[in-house]
Protein backbone atom coordinates (compact mmCIF):
# COMPACT_ATOMS: atom_id res chain seq x y z
CA UNK A 1 0.00 0.00 0.00
CA UNK A 2 1.46 3.38 -0.92
CA UNK A 3 2.49 5.30 2.18
CA UNK A 4 0.65 8.37 1.00
CA UNK A 5 -2.86 6.97 1.53
CA UNK A 6 -2.07 5.94 5.08
CA UNK A 7 -3.18 9.26 6.65
CA UNK A 8 -6.46 9.05 4.71
CA UNK A 9 -7.08 5.60 6.06
CA UNK A 10 -6.34 6.77 9.58
CA UNK A 11 -8.74 9.69 9.28
CA UNK A 12 -11.47 7.38 8.06
CA UNK A 13 -10.95 5.03 11.00
CA UNK A 14 -10.90 7.89 13.53
CA UNK A 15 -14.01 9.34 11.93
CA UNK A 16 -15.85 6.07 12.28
CA UNK A 17 -14.85 5.75 15.91
CA UNK A 18 -15.96 9.31 16.71
CA UNK A 19 -19.26 8.91 14.88
CA UNK A 20 -20.03 5.75 16.81
CA UNK A 21 -19.23 7.43 20.11
CA UNK A 22 -21.28 10.70 19.98
CA UNK A 23 -23.15 10.96 23.21
CA UNK A 24 -25.60 13.68 22.19
CA UNK A 25 -28.67 12.97 20.03
CA UNK A 26 -28.11 14.02 16.42
CA UNK A 27 -31.83 14.58 16.09
CA UNK A 28 -32.27 17.38 18.61
CA UNK A 29 -35.75 18.38 19.79
CA UNK A 30 -37.29 21.17 17.72
CA UNK A 31 -37.33 24.70 19.13
CA UNK A 32 -40.56 25.15 21.03
CA UNK A 33 -42.71 28.12 20.21
CA UNK A 34 -43.17 28.08 16.50
CA UNK A 35 -43.70 24.35 16.15
CA UNK A 36 -44.23 22.81 19.57
CA UNK A 37 -43.00 19.23 19.93
CA UNK A 38 -41.14 17.00 17.50
CA UNK A 39 -37.49 16.93 16.57
CA UNK A 40 -35.49 18.83 13.96
CA UNK A 41 -35.81 16.19 11.27
CA UNK A 42 -39.44 15.38 11.92
CA UNK A 43 -42.02 17.18 9.80
CA UNK A 44 -44.93 18.32 11.89
CA UNK A 45 -48.34 19.09 10.42
CA UNK A 46 -48.48 22.73 9.30
CA UNK A 47 -50.65 25.01 11.45
CA UNK A 48 -53.81 26.23 9.73
CA UNK A 49 -53.50 29.46 7.72
CA UNK A 50 -54.65 32.43 9.76
CA UNK A 51 -57.02 35.05 8.40
CA UNK A 52 -55.81 38.52 7.57
CA UNK A 53 -56.76 41.03 10.21
CA UNK A 54 -59.34 43.27 8.60
CA UNK A 55 -60.80 45.32 11.43
CA UNK A 56 -59.96 48.71 9.89
CA UNK A 57 -58.71 49.97 13.24
CA UNK A 58 -55.39 51.78 13.16
CA UNK A 59 -52.86 50.37 15.59
CA UNK A 60 -50.73 52.27 18.00
CA UNK A 61 -47.21 52.96 16.75
CA UNK A 62 -44.40 52.17 19.15
CA UNK A 63 -42.33 55.16 18.10
CA UNK A 64 -43.11 58.09 15.81
CA UNK A 65 -41.15 56.91 12.80
CA UNK A 66 -42.45 53.36 12.87
CA UNK A 67 -44.18 52.45 9.62
CA UNK A 68 -47.75 51.76 10.75
CA UNK A 69 -49.03 48.22 10.20
CA UNK A 70 -51.76 47.81 7.63
CA UNK A 71 -55.16 47.49 9.34
CA UNK A 72 -56.91 45.91 6.33
CA UNK A 73 -56.42 42.97 3.98
CA UNK A 74 -54.34 43.52 0.88
CA UNK A 75 -55.26 40.32 -0.92
CA UNK A 76 -54.73 40.68 -4.65
CA UNK A 77 -53.55 44.29 -4.44
CA UNK A 78 -51.26 44.83 -7.39
CA UNK A 79 -48.13 46.89 -6.89
CA UNK A 80 -45.82 46.72 -9.87
CA UNK A 81 -44.59 48.66 -12.89
CA UNK A 82 -48.13 48.91 -14.23
CA UNK A 83 -49.85 50.40 -11.24
CA UNK A 84 -50.02 50.77 -7.49
CA UNK A 85 -53.32 49.77 -5.92
CA UNK A 86 -52.30 51.24 -2.56
CA UNK A 87 -51.90 54.67 -4.08
CA UNK A 88 -55.36 54.44 -5.62
CA UNK A 89 -56.54 55.12 -2.05
CA UNK A 90 -53.56 56.54 -0.17
CA UNK A 91 -52.16 59.07 -2.63
CA UNK A 92 -52.65 62.75 -2.00
CA UNK A 93 -55.31 63.07 -4.67
CA UNK A 94 -57.29 59.96 -3.73
CA UNK A 95 -57.21 60.09 0.04
CA UNK A 96 -60.23 62.35 0.33
CA UNK A 97 -62.42 60.08 -1.75
CA UNK A 98 -61.28 56.91 0.01
CA UNK A 99 -60.87 58.42 3.49
CA UNK A 100 -57.56 56.59 3.78
CA UNK A 101 -54.64 58.23 5.58
CA UNK A 102 -52.60 60.20 3.07
CA UNK A 103 -49.03 58.97 2.74
CA UNK A 104 -46.89 61.40 4.70
CA UNK A 105 -44.37 63.84 3.24
CA UNK A 106 -41.52 61.40 3.86
CA UNK A 107 -42.94 59.25 1.05
CA UNK A 108 -42.23 62.05 -1.38
CA UNK A 109 -38.65 62.59 -0.33
CA UNK A 110 -35.54 61.26 -1.92
CA UNK A 111 -32.69 60.22 0.30
CA UNK A 112 -31.37 63.76 0.51
CA UNK A 113 -34.64 64.96 2.01
CA UNK A 114 -35.57 66.69 -1.22
CA UNK A 115 -39.37 66.59 -1.71
CA UNK A 116 -40.38 65.25 -5.12
CA UNK A 117 -43.55 65.86 -7.10
CA UNK A 118 -44.69 62.25 -6.95
CA UNK A 119 -44.11 59.30 -4.64
CA UNK A 120 -40.42 58.65 -4.31
CA UNK A 121 -39.27 55.48 -6.08
CA UNK A 122 -37.78 54.20 -2.84
CA UNK A 123 -41.22 54.32 -1.25
CA UNK A 124 -43.10 52.75 -4.15
CA UNK A 125 -43.19 49.18 -2.87
CA UNK A 126 -45.30 49.76 0.20
CA UNK A 127 -45.10 46.25 1.67
CA UNK A 128 -41.35 46.61 2.05
CA UNK A 129 -42.14 48.61 5.18
CA UNK A 130 -45.88 48.22 5.86
CA UNK A 131 -47.25 44.78 6.57
CA UNK A 132 -50.71 43.37 6.97
CA UNK A 133 -51.39 41.45 10.20
CA UNK A 134 -52.78 38.00 10.85
CA UNK A 135 -55.28 37.05 13.52
CA UNK A 136 -52.84 35.09 15.68
CA UNK A 137 -51.25 35.32 19.09
CA UNK A 138 -47.62 36.48 19.03
CA UNK A 139 -45.27 33.48 18.94
CA UNK A 140 -42.61 35.04 21.12
CA UNK A 141 -42.92 37.49 23.98
CA UNK A 142 -41.79 41.09 23.67
CA UNK A 143 -40.59 43.31 26.48
CA UNK A 144 -40.36 46.49 24.41
CA UNK A 145 -41.38 49.61 26.32
CA UNK A 146 -42.35 52.84 24.61
CA UNK A 147 -40.55 56.06 25.41
CA UNK A 148 -43.68 57.36 27.14
CA UNK A 149 -43.57 54.47 29.57
CA UNK A 150 -39.91 55.15 30.33
CA UNK A 151 -40.55 58.86 30.89
CA UNK A 152 -43.50 58.06 33.11
CA UNK A 153 -41.44 55.61 35.13
CA UNK A 154 -38.77 58.27 35.54
CA UNK A 155 -41.30 60.85 36.69
CA UNK A 156 -42.83 58.40 39.16
CA UNK A 157 -39.41 57.44 40.49
CA UNK A 158 -38.49 61.11 40.98
CA UNK A 159 -41.66 61.77 42.99
CA UNK A 160 -41.16 58.79 45.34
CA UNK A 161 -38.50 59.87 47.90
CA UNK B 1 -70.26 13.87 -48.54
CA UNK B 2 -71.54 14.02 -52.06
CA UNK B 3 -74.84 12.45 -51.01
CA UNK B 4 -75.18 15.06 -48.34
CA UNK B 5 -74.50 17.77 -50.86
CA UNK B 6 -77.12 16.34 -53.23
CA UNK B 7 -79.64 16.18 -50.42
CA UNK B 8 -78.93 19.75 -49.53
CA UNK B 9 -79.27 20.84 -53.16
CA UNK B 10 -82.59 19.07 -53.42
CA UNK B 11 -83.82 20.65 -50.23
CA UNK B 12 -82.69 24.05 -51.40
CA UNK B 13 -84.58 23.47 -54.65
CA UNK B 14 -87.72 22.58 -52.76
CA UNK B 15 -87.37 25.63 -50.64
CA UNK B 16 -87.39 27.92 -53.64
CA UNK B 17 -89.98 26.10 -55.76
CA UNK B 18 -93.58 27.21 -55.23
CA UNK B 19 -95.44 24.43 -53.48
CA UNK B 20 -97.54 22.14 -55.65
CA UNK B 21 -97.97 19.02 -53.59
CA UNK B 22 -97.88 20.16 -49.99
CA UNK B 23 -100.75 21.64 -48.07
CA UNK B 24 -100.41 25.01 -46.44
CA UNK B 25 -100.84 23.37 -43.05
CA UNK B 26 -97.92 21.05 -43.69
CA UNK B 27 -95.78 23.94 -44.82
CA UNK B 28 -96.45 26.07 -41.79
CA UNK B 29 -96.02 23.15 -39.45
CA UNK B 30 -92.85 22.06 -41.23
CA UNK B 31 -91.54 25.57 -41.06
CA UNK B 32 -92.28 25.68 -37.40
CA UNK B 33 -90.44 22.43 -36.72
CA UNK B 34 -87.48 23.41 -38.90
CA UNK B 35 -87.40 26.72 -37.07
CA UNK B 36 -87.14 25.00 -33.73
CA UNK B 37 -84.37 22.77 -35.00
CA UNK B 38 -82.32 25.59 -36.49
CA UNK B 39 -82.89 27.86 -33.55
CA UNK B 40 -81.95 25.12 -31.13
CA UNK B 41 -78.88 24.23 -33.17
CA UNK B 42 -77.82 27.85 -33.30
CA UNK B 43 -78.25 28.32 -29.61
CA UNK B 44 -76.48 25.07 -28.86
CA UNK B 45 -73.56 26.16 -30.98
CA UNK B 46 -73.65 29.45 -29.14
CA UNK B 47 -73.65 27.68 -25.80
CA UNK B 48 -70.55 25.72 -26.77
CA UNK B 49 -68.70 28.97 -27.37
CA UNK B 50 -70.01 30.16 -24.03
CA UNK B 51 -67.98 27.88 -21.80
CA UNK B 52 -64.71 28.43 -20.06
CA UNK B 53 -63.33 25.44 -21.91
CA UNK B 54 -63.92 27.17 -25.21
CA UNK B 55 -62.51 30.49 -23.99
CA UNK B 56 -59.31 28.89 -22.77
CA UNK B 57 -58.92 26.54 -25.72
CA UNK B 58 -56.70 29.07 -27.46
CA UNK B 59 -53.34 29.67 -25.91
CA UNK B 60 -53.74 33.46 -25.98
CA UNK B 61 -56.36 33.20 -23.25
CA UNK B 62 -55.00 30.15 -21.48
CA UNK B 63 -51.46 31.46 -21.03
CA UNK B 64 -52.35 35.04 -20.22
CA UNK B 65 -55.62 35.79 -18.52
CA UNK B 66 -56.56 32.29 -17.36
CA UNK B 67 -53.40 31.66 -15.33
CA UNK B 68 -53.89 35.03 -13.67
CA UNK B 69 -57.50 34.29 -12.80
CA UNK B 70 -56.39 31.16 -10.96
CA UNK B 71 -54.90 33.08 -8.01
CA UNK B 72 -57.98 35.19 -7.49
CA UNK B 73 -61.05 34.84 -5.34
CA UNK B 74 -63.22 34.16 -8.36
CA UNK B 75 -61.38 30.93 -9.13
CA UNK B 76 -60.74 29.46 -5.74
CA UNK B 77 -62.36 30.37 -2.44
CA UNK B 78 -63.80 29.08 0.78
CA UNK B 79 -67.32 28.48 -0.49
CA UNK B 80 -66.40 26.97 -3.85
CA UNK B 81 -68.70 29.22 -5.86
CA UNK B 82 -66.78 30.52 -8.82
CA UNK B 83 -67.04 32.79 -11.80
CA UNK B 84 -66.00 31.52 -15.21
CA UNK B 85 -65.02 33.68 -18.18
CA UNK B 86 -68.52 34.01 -19.70
CA UNK B 87 -70.02 34.89 -16.28
CA UNK B 88 -68.13 38.16 -16.39
CA UNK B 89 -67.67 38.67 -20.09
CA UNK B 90 -70.89 37.54 -21.77
CA UNK B 91 -74.27 39.06 -21.01
CA UNK B 92 -77.10 36.74 -20.01
CA UNK B 93 -79.93 38.33 -22.00
CA UNK B 94 -80.09 37.04 -25.53
CA UNK B 95 -79.93 40.33 -27.41
CA UNK B 96 -76.96 41.55 -25.39
CA UNK B 97 -75.32 38.17 -25.79
CA UNK B 98 -75.59 38.25 -29.58
CA UNK B 99 -74.22 41.79 -29.67
CA UNK B 100 -71.22 40.72 -27.57
CA UNK B 101 -70.68 37.64 -29.77
CA UNK B 102 -70.53 39.82 -32.86
CA UNK B 103 -67.83 41.90 -31.19
CA UNK B 104 -66.03 38.74 -30.15
CA UNK B 105 -65.81 37.65 -33.79
CA UNK B 106 -63.34 40.47 -34.17
CA UNK B 107 -61.23 38.91 -31.45
CA UNK B 108 -61.27 35.61 -33.33
CA UNK B 109 -60.07 37.61 -36.34
CA UNK B 110 -57.23 38.82 -34.15
CA UNK B 111 -56.48 35.21 -33.26
CA UNK B 112 -56.32 34.15 -36.90
CA UNK B 113 -53.88 36.90 -37.76
CA UNK B 114 -51.82 36.53 -34.61
CA UNK B 115 -52.39 40.01 -33.22
CA UNK B 116 -51.69 38.79 -29.69
CA UNK B 117 -50.04 35.44 -30.24
CA UNK B 118 -47.14 36.07 -27.87
CA UNK B 119 -47.09 37.33 -24.32
CA UNK B 120 -45.31 40.50 -25.45
CA UNK B 121 -47.89 41.28 -28.10
CA UNK B 122 -50.65 40.54 -25.62
CA UNK B 123 -49.16 42.95 -23.08
CA UNK B 124 -48.81 45.59 -25.76
CA UNK B 125 -52.53 45.33 -26.51
CA UNK B 126 -53.63 44.79 -22.95
CA UNK B 127 -54.55 48.35 -22.12
CA UNK B 128 -56.74 48.58 -25.20
CA UNK B 129 -58.47 45.28 -24.40
CA UNK B 130 -58.99 46.28 -20.79
CA UNK B 131 -60.38 49.68 -21.81
CA UNK B 132 -63.01 47.89 -23.88
CA UNK B 133 -64.10 45.83 -20.89
CA UNK B 134 -64.12 48.82 -18.56
CA UNK B 135 -66.17 50.82 -21.01
CA UNK B 136 -68.60 47.95 -21.48
CA UNK B 137 -69.08 47.38 -17.73
CA UNK B 138 -69.31 51.09 -17.06
CA UNK B 139 -71.96 51.50 -19.74
CA UNK B 140 -74.11 48.63 -18.47
CA UNK B 141 -73.64 49.52 -14.78
CA UNK B 142 -71.54 46.38 -14.22
CA UNK B 143 -74.43 44.14 -15.13
CA UNK B 144 -72.32 40.98 -15.18
CA UNK B 145 -71.03 41.58 -11.65
CA UNK B 146 -74.56 42.23 -10.48
CA UNK B 147 -75.75 38.91 -11.89
CA UNK B 148 -74.00 37.37 -8.91
CA UNK B 149 -73.47 40.26 -6.49
CA UNK B 150 -76.79 41.88 -5.78
CA UNK B 151 -76.51 45.26 -4.11
CA UNK B 152 -79.98 44.80 -2.58
CA UNK B 153 -78.76 41.85 -0.56
CA UNK B 154 -75.44 43.20 0.59
CA UNK B 155 -75.28 43.14 4.38
CA UNK B 156 -73.10 46.12 5.23
CA UNK B 157 -72.79 44.99 8.83
CA UNK B 158 -70.98 41.90 7.62
CA UNK B 159 -68.66 43.79 5.29
CA UNK B 160 -65.37 45.31 6.26
CA UNK B 161 -65.59 48.94 7.30
CA UNK B 162 -63.79 50.11 4.17
CA UNK B 163 -66.15 48.15 1.95
CA UNK B 164 -69.28 49.27 3.76
CA UNK B 165 -68.18 52.90 3.70
CA UNK B 166 -67.78 52.84 -0.07
CA UNK B 167 -70.76 50.64 -0.88
CA UNK B 168 -73.20 52.60 1.26
CA UNK B 169 -72.17 55.92 -0.29
CA UNK B 170 -70.84 56.07 -3.84
CA UNK B 171 -72.33 52.77 -4.91
CA UNK B 172 -75.68 53.24 -3.24
CA UNK B 173 -76.12 56.67 -4.77
CA UNK B 174 -75.18 55.41 -8.20
CA UNK B 175 -72.19 57.74 -8.56
CA UNK B 176 -69.92 54.79 -9.12
CA UNK B 177 -70.35 51.27 -10.32
CA UNK B 178 -68.42 48.12 -9.42
CA UNK B 179 -65.82 48.44 -12.15
CA UNK B 180 -64.93 52.00 -11.10
CA UNK B 181 -63.45 50.67 -7.88
CA UNK B 182 -62.76 47.00 -8.60
CA UNK B 183 -60.56 47.13 -11.67
CA UNK B 184 -58.21 44.18 -11.92
CA UNK B 185 -60.48 41.95 -9.87
CA UNK B 186 -59.81 38.95 -12.09
CA UNK B 187 -56.60 39.61 -14.01
CA UNK B 188 -53.38 41.55 -13.77
CA UNK B 189 -53.79 45.17 -14.70
CA UNK B 190 -52.29 46.78 -17.80
CA UNK B 191 -50.22 49.97 -17.58
CA UNK B 192 -52.53 52.16 -15.50
CA UNK B 193 -50.96 55.53 -16.29
CA UNK B 194 -53.70 58.06 -16.91
CA UNK B 195 -56.60 55.91 -15.71
CA UNK B 196 -58.75 58.10 -13.46
CA UNK B 197 -58.22 57.27 -9.79
CA UNK B 198 -54.83 55.58 -10.34
C1 LIG C 1 -59.70 50.79 -1.03
C2 LIG C 1 -58.81 51.79 -0.49
C3 LIG C 1 -57.49 51.30 0.12
C4 LIG C 1 -56.50 50.59 -0.50
C5 LIG C 1 -56.48 50.05 -1.93
C6 LIG C 1 -55.44 50.49 0.44
N1 LIG C 1 -55.78 51.10 1.61
FE1 LIG C 1 -54.63 51.28 3.27
N2 LIG C 1 -56.15 52.18 4.25
C7 LIG C 1 -57.37 52.52 3.70
C8 LIG C 1 -58.20 53.14 4.72
C9 LIG C 1 -59.61 53.66 4.50
C10 LIG C 1 -57.41 53.18 5.90
C11 LIG C 1 -57.83 53.74 7.27
C12 LIG C 1 -58.09 52.64 8.27
C13 LIG C 1 -59.08 51.64 7.74
O1 LIG C 1 -60.23 51.99 7.50
O2 LIG C 1 -58.65 50.50 7.49
C14 LIG C 1 -56.14 52.57 5.58
C15 LIG C 1 -55.10 52.43 6.47
C16 LIG C 1 -53.82 52.05 6.11
C17 LIG C 1 -52.65 52.11 6.97
C18 LIG C 1 -52.61 52.59 8.41
C19 LIG C 1 -52.38 54.08 8.47
C20 LIG C 1 -52.22 54.57 9.86
O3 LIG C 1 -52.16 55.79 10.00
O4 LIG C 1 -52.15 53.76 10.79
C21 LIG C 1 -51.59 51.67 6.25
C22 LIG C 1 -50.16 51.54 6.71
C23 LIG C 1 -52.09 51.30 4.95
N3 LIG C 1 -53.44 51.53 4.89
C24 LIG C 1 -51.30 50.79 3.94
C25 LIG C 1 -51.81 50.32 2.73
C26 LIG C 1 -51.01 49.60 1.77
C27 LIG C 1 -49.55 49.25 1.93
C28 LIG C 1 -51.85 49.32 0.73
C29 LIG C 1 -51.50 48.54 -0.55
C30 LIG C 1 -50.99 47.19 -0.36
C31 LIG C 1 -53.15 49.88 1.02
N4 LIG C 1 -53.08 50.46 2.26
C32 LIG C 1 -54.23 49.85 0.18
C33 LIG C 1 -57.75 52.31 2.40
C34 LIG C 1 -57.04 51.61 1.45
C1 LIG D 1 -38.99 52.72 3.21
C2 LIG D 1 -40.10 52.34 4.01
C3 LIG D 1 -41.51 52.76 3.56
C4 LIG D 1 -42.14 52.53 2.37
C5 LIG D 1 -41.58 51.79 1.14
C6 LIG D 1 -43.47 53.06 2.49
N1 LIG D 1 -43.63 53.63 3.73
FE1 LIG D 1 -45.34 54.42 4.48
N2 LIG D 1 -44.38 54.95 6.17
C7 LIG D 1 -43.07 54.64 6.48
C8 LIG D 1 -42.72 55.22 7.76
C9 LIG D 1 -41.37 55.10 8.42
C10 LIG D 1 -43.88 55.88 8.23
C11 LIG D 1 -44.07 56.65 9.54
C12 LIG D 1 -43.34 57.97 9.56
C13 LIG D 1 -43.66 58.80 8.41
O1 LIG D 1 -44.80 59.24 8.29
O2 LIG D 1 -42.76 58.97 7.61
C14 LIG D 1 -44.90 55.70 7.20
C15 LIG D 1 -46.18 56.21 7.28
C16 LIG D 1 -47.21 55.87 6.41
C17 LIG D 1 -48.59 56.22 6.57
C18 LIG D 1 -49.17 57.07 7.70
C19 LIG D 1 -48.95 58.49 7.38
C20 LIG D 1 -49.43 59.40 8.46
O3 LIG D 1 -49.44 60.61 8.18
O4 LIG D 1 -49.73 58.94 9.54
C21 LIG D 1 -49.27 55.71 5.50
C22 LIG D 1 -50.76 55.82 5.23
C23 LIG D 1 -48.30 55.06 4.66
N3 LIG D 1 -47.07 55.16 5.25
C24 LIG D 1 -48.62 54.42 3.47
C25 LIG D 1 -47.67 53.96 2.58
C26 LIG D 1 -47.96 53.53 1.24
C27 LIG D 1 -49.35 53.50 0.62
C28 LIG D 1 -46.78 53.16 0.67
C29 LIG D 1 -46.54 52.69 -0.78
C30 LIG D 1 -46.80 53.65 -1.79
C31 LIG D 1 -45.74 53.33 1.67
N4 LIG D 1 -46.33 53.84 2.81
C32 LIG D 1 -44.41 53.03 1.48
C33 LIG D 1 -42.21 53.89 5.71
C34 LIG D 1 -42.47 53.46 4.41
C1 LIG E 1 -70.43 33.84 -11.11
C2 LIG E 1 -70.70 34.78 -10.07
C3 LIG E 1 -69.80 36.00 -9.93
C4 LIG E 1 -69.59 37.02 -10.83
C5 LIG E 1 -70.14 37.15 -12.26
C6 LIG E 1 -68.77 37.98 -10.16
N1 LIG E 1 -68.45 37.55 -8.90
FE1 LIG E 1 -67.36 38.55 -7.51
N2 LIG E 1 -67.47 36.98 -6.25
C7 LIG E 1 -68.24 35.85 -6.45
C8 LIG E 1 -68.15 35.02 -5.27
C9 LIG E 1 -68.87 33.69 -5.09
C10 LIG E 1 -67.29 35.68 -4.35
C11 LIG E 1 -66.91 35.34 -2.92
C12 LIG E 1 -66.18 34.10 -2.68
C13 LIG E 1 -65.99 33.87 -1.20
O1 LIG E 1 -65.70 34.81 -0.45
O2 LIG E 1 -66.13 32.74 -0.83
C14 LIG E 1 -66.88 36.90 -5.00
C15 LIG E 1 -66.05 37.84 -4.40
C16 LIG E 1 -65.85 39.12 -4.89
C17 LIG E 1 -65.12 40.17 -4.20
C18 LIG E 1 -64.46 40.06 -2.82
C19 LIG E 1 -63.00 39.91 -2.97
C20 LIG E 1 -62.30 39.60 -1.68
O3 LIG E 1 -61.05 39.54 -1.74
O4 LIG E 1 -62.95 39.40 -0.65
C21 LIG E 1 -65.15 41.26 -4.99
C22 LIG E 1 -64.54 42.63 -4.71
C23 LIG E 1 -65.88 40.90 -6.20
N3 LIG E 1 -66.29 39.60 -6.10
C24 LIG E 1 -66.12 41.77 -7.25
C25 LIG E 1 -66.69 41.38 -8.47
C26 LIG E 1 -66.77 42.22 -9.62
C27 LIG E 1 -66.24 43.65 -9.68
C28 LIG E 1 -67.39 41.50 -10.61
C29 LIG E 1 -67.70 41.95 -12.06
C30 LIG E 1 -66.56 42.24 -12.91
C31 LIG E 1 -67.72 40.20 -10.06
N4 LIG E 1 -67.26 40.17 -8.76
C32 LIG E 1 -68.37 39.17 -10.74
C33 LIG E 1 -68.99 35.57 -7.58
C34 LIG E 1 -69.07 36.34 -8.72
C1 LIG F 1 -66.81 53.56 -4.54
C2 LIG F 1 -66.00 52.39 -4.71
C3 LIG F 1 -66.69 51.02 -4.76
C4 LIG F 1 -67.72 50.63 -5.57
C5 LIG F 1 -68.51 51.48 -6.58
C6 LIG F 1 -67.92 49.23 -5.33
N1 LIG F 1 -67.03 48.79 -4.38
FE1 LIG F 1 -66.89 46.89 -3.63
N2 LIG F 1 -65.44 47.49 -2.36
C7 LIG F 1 -64.88 48.75 -2.30
C8 LIG F 1 -63.86 48.78 -1.27
C9 LIG F 1 -62.98 49.99 -0.93
C10 LIG F 1 -63.82 47.49 -0.71
C11 LIG F 1 -62.91 46.97 0.42
C12 LIG F 1 -61.51 46.82 -0.01
C13 LIG F 1 -61.27 45.72 -0.97
O1 LIG F 1 -61.85 44.63 -0.83
O2 LIG F 1 -60.46 45.93 -1.87
C14 LIG F 1 -64.83 46.69 -1.41
C15 LIG F 1 -65.09 45.36 -1.14
C16 LIG F 1 -65.99 44.59 -1.85
C17 LIG F 1 -66.31 43.22 -1.54
C18 LIG F 1 -65.72 42.42 -0.39
C19 LIG F 1 -66.50 42.71 0.87
C20 LIG F 1 -65.69 42.72 2.10
O3 LIG F 1 -66.29 42.78 3.19
O4 LIG F 1 -64.45 42.71 2.02
C21 LIG F 1 -67.21 42.80 -2.47
C22 LIG F 1 -67.84 41.43 -2.58
C23 LIG F 1 -67.48 43.92 -3.34
N3 LIG F 1 -66.74 45.00 -2.92
C24 LIG F 1 -68.34 43.89 -4.42
C25 LIG F 1 -68.75 45.02 -5.11
C26 LIG F 1 -69.77 44.99 -6.15
C27 LIG F 1 -70.48 43.75 -6.63
C28 LIG F 1 -69.94 46.26 -6.57
C29 LIG F 1 -70.94 46.78 -7.62
C30 LIG F 1 -72.34 46.44 -7.36
C31 LIG F 1 -69.00 47.10 -5.83
N4 LIG F 1 -68.31 46.30 -4.95
C32 LIG F 1 -68.87 48.47 -5.98
C33 LIG F 1 -65.23 49.84 -3.08
C34 LIG F 1 -66.26 49.86 -4.01
C1 LIG G 1 -64.81 38.21 -11.97
C2 LIG G 1 -65.02 38.57 -13.32
C3 LIG G 1 -64.08 38.06 -14.42
C4 LIG G 1 -63.79 36.77 -14.76
C5 LIG G 1 -64.25 35.49 -14.07
C6 LIG G 1 -62.96 36.82 -15.93
N1 LIG G 1 -62.72 38.13 -16.28
FE1 LIG G 1 -61.64 38.76 -17.89
N2 LIG G 1 -61.86 40.71 -17.26
C7 LIG G 1 -62.63 41.12 -16.19
C8 LIG G 1 -62.51 42.55 -16.04
C9 LIG G 1 -63.19 43.40 -14.98
C10 LIG G 1 -61.64 42.99 -17.08
C11 LIG G 1 -61.18 44.44 -17.37
C12 LIG G 1 -59.72 44.62 -17.04
C13 LIG G 1 -59.44 44.55 -15.57
O1 LIG G 1 -60.04 45.29 -14.78
O2 LIG G 1 -58.58 43.73 -15.18
C14 LIG G 1 -61.25 41.81 -17.82
C15 LIG G 1 -60.40 41.81 -18.92
C16 LIG G 1 -60.15 40.72 -19.72
C17 LIG G 1 -59.38 40.75 -20.94
C18 LIG G 1 -58.73 41.98 -21.55
C19 LIG G 1 -57.27 42.05 -21.20
C20 LIG G 1 -57.00 42.42 -19.77
O3 LIG G 1 -56.40 41.60 -19.07
O4 LIG G 1 -57.40 43.48 -19.32
C21 LIG G 1 -59.38 39.47 -21.44
C22 LIG G 1 -58.69 39.00 -22.72
C23 LIG G 1 -60.14 38.64 -20.52
N3 LIG G 1 -60.60 39.43 -19.50
C24 LIG G 1 -60.36 37.29 -20.69
C25 LIG G 1 -60.88 36.45 -19.70
C26 LIG G 1 -60.88 35.00 -19.76
C27 LIG G 1 -60.34 34.15 -20.91
C28 LIG G 1 -61.44 34.55 -18.60
C29 LIG G 1 -61.64 33.11 -18.14
C30 LIG G 1 -60.42 32.36 -17.95
C31 LIG G 1 -61.84 35.72 -17.84
N4 LIG G 1 -61.47 36.85 -18.54
C32 LIG G 1 -62.47 35.69 -16.61
C33 LIG G 1 -63.40 40.31 -15.38
C34 LIG G 1 -63.39 38.92 -15.38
Amino acid sequence: MPIRSLPLLMFAVIGLVVAAEVDYPLDAPGPDGRRPGGTLTQSMPAPPLANDENKDLKRERNYPDQPPTIPHTIRGYQVDINGNKCLSCHSRANSARSQATMISITHYMDRDGQALAAVSPRRYFCTQCHVAQKEVQPLVGNSFETIDKLLQDDANAAQKP
Amino acid sequence: MQALFRLFKEYWGILWRPSVYYSLGFLTLGGFVAGIIFWGGFNTALEVTNTEKFCTSCHEMRDNVFVELKDTIHYSNRSGVRASCPDCHVPHEWTHKIARKMQASKEVWGKLFGTIDTREKFLAHRRELAEHEWARLKANDSRECRNCHNFEFMDFTRQSKRAAAMHSTSLASGQATCIDCHKGIAHKLPDMRGVPGW
